[in-house]
């Protein structure tokens, strides 16, 4: 589905991200590890071309989308729940939720199976965005993003400060959201439910991909460690 | 408060008139700095090119309906040209650049007024018959307060309805809180932008209108002073929220009025200083504007 080849990207005069390459294929979650500071957020803003890449290329199907700006990138079926989330504070949250329809026609309604994956939105639709806590919000943030039927689903650590129940309920709708044949790609540093969660995992260290892990090794904590630290 | 002021019922009506176009303002300038963080101190030209458009329209002997809609027409062409040409081009740069360049844009449309039009002014007076007075229970009110207030919140209302019920006012609200954000959702900046500048001029032209009725005789500087006042009471009000911002407007143009009815004709000169001494006062106490909530303004620390 998403291509990324020989992405480069520097931050300042530090190479932040070298070559890195890899698939996001479509109906499958795919993962990305790493330390604090080893450039994942930056290489998902890349992909939602919040910041340019400087040398590589990233195809969506077949087209070229490394030059395009994050609103076309938008359009043609890209979604990013930003880490922070990043509601908008004073608009409701059905407000919040008929942004995520901006890439579609007027007359486009929100779903309703959205209310089925975080029934706690549905009681919430009238209250403003920011009085929500951070569960909710991190609920309508990928809500969000789901509304706009999206092709490939970027997220960045979406569990991140999250009270443990919330987290059940973020790494259940991940795998919902993958049964529905969207291509995902979860930046995460909960290392042993990720890999337990997705189809492929990399690791990201020091702006390099450098060890993959599947599924089997979830339950292998020596090889994660040793792969976090490598 | 009447009785010490010496404020009589007809300046108290010229002052809310003078507040309500003064909000007007107010909302037209708070729009295009919500999505831009642009202070746009162009606006008071806009305004005067609104105002050259009705003189000329009644110099020609034009119907007051065409006078109008040739000064939206002027307005609004000048409102999108400005975005275009300067807006556009400079919008990733720094608020400091920007405001200097509104600046700049200012006294070019000022200056090429002066060129074109000369220094002594024209006069627009195809709507003069408004400012005849109409008697309510004795009391004699130029019907121009009585059109400028209704206008104001018909205004008003139209854009809180824009801003609420439709995709594209919407999106604005967003843009306005977090432009990264709303264009990572897939809004397009340049629709949004390009809806707020034609309101904001659409407001534009309507306090040309209602400007050119109270003062007809239009300088190239008209509504320069205007605008100041109006930028101070924006800040008054709170730059960042549209109706703390609006309220400002509305209350530095009826203070205004009503130190303009109530000072004796011998010191009305004063009257600048008295209303910006105020407003440094005010911004000593309230530094984020005076109709802002507390919890609002810890949002910004």
């Amino acid at each position: 589905m998403l291509t990324v080849s020989k992405l480069n990207q520097y931050y300042g005069g530090s190479h932040t991200l070298r070559d890195v390459s890899f698939d996001i294929p479509k109906g499958a979650c795919t993962a990305l590890l790493g330390r604090n500071g080893v450039g994942k957020t930056t290489l998902l803003k890349c992909l939602m071309g919040l910041v340019p890449a400087r040398s590589g290329a990233l195809m969506f199907e077949n087209t070229d989308i490394t030059r395009l700006t994050p609103y076309a990138r938008a359009r043609l079926g890209l979604a990013y729940v930003p880490q922070g989330r990043e509601i908008f504070p004073r608009l409701t949250v059905e407000e919040n939720l008929r942004m995520g329809l901006a890439t579609k026609p007027c007359s486009a309604a929100i779903p309703a199976q959205i209310f089925d994956m975080f029934p706690v939105l549905k009681d919430m639709l009238a209250r403003r965005g920011g009085d929500l806590s951070g569960g909710q919000q991190q609920q309508l943030a990928i809500a969000r993003a789901l509304v706009a039927e999206p092709d490939v689903l970027l997220l960045d650590e979406p569990s991140l400060g999250l009270a443990p129940r919330i987290v059940d309920v973020v790494f259940d709708a991940l795998a919902a959201i993958r049964e529905t044949g969207l291509a995902v790609l979860l930046v995460e540093q909960r290392a042993q439910r990720t890999v337990a969660l997705a189809d492929r995992c990399h690791v990201l260290s020091n702006g390099e991909l450098r060890v993959t892990l599947d599924r089997s090794d979830a339950a292998d904590t020596e090889k994660l460690v040793a792969a976090y630290f490598s | 408060m009447l009785g010490v002021l010496n404020v009589d019922w007809q300046t108290l009506a010229d002052a809310l008139a003078l507040g309500a176009v003064y909000a007007l303002m107010a909302v037209g300038i708070g729009l295009v700095f919500g999505v831009l963080r642009l202070v746009n101190f162009a606006y008071g030209q806009l305004v005067m090119a609104g105002a050259y458009a009705l003189a000329f329209a009644s110099q020609w002997n034009w119907p007051g309906w065409a006078g109008i809609l040739l000064c939206f027409a002027i307005v609004l062409t000048l409102s999108l040209v400005m975005d275009r040409l300067v807006f556009r081009p400079l919008r990733t740069q720094s608020p400091a650049v920007m405001l200097v360049a509104t600046f700049a844009v200012a006294f070019l449309l000022q200056s090429i007024a002066l060129l074109w039009f000369g220094p002594l002014g024209k006069i627009a007076s195809s709507l003069a018959p408004l400012n005849r007075p109409v008697t309510i229970s004795g009391v004699d009110i130029r019907k121009i307060a009585i059109v400028a207030v209704i206008v104001a919140a018909l205004c008003l209302l139209a854009l809180q309805l824009l801003l609420t019920r439709t995709t594209v006012g919407l999106q604005m609200r967003a843009a306005a809180m977090d432009f990264r954000t709303a264009r990572m959702l897939g809004v397009r900046a340049n629709r949004v932008i390009g809806g707020a500048v034609l309101i904001s001029g659409a407001l534009a032209a309507v306090v040309a209108i209602m400007l050119t009725v109270q003062t007809p005789l239009v300088t190239p500087d008209f509504a320069l002073r205007d605008t100041i006042v109006v930028l101070a009471g924006v800040v008054l009000g709170g730059l960042n929220r549209p109706v703390p911002a609006t309220l400002g407007g509305f209350a530095i143009g009826f203070a205004s009025g009503l130190l303009g009815g109530a000072l004796p004709t011998t010191q009305s000169q004063y009257l600048p200083s008295i209303l910006f001494a105020a407003v440094i006062l005010v911004l000593l106490v309230r530094p984020n504007g005076l109709f802002t909530r507390d919890r609002e303004s810890l949002e910004r620390v």
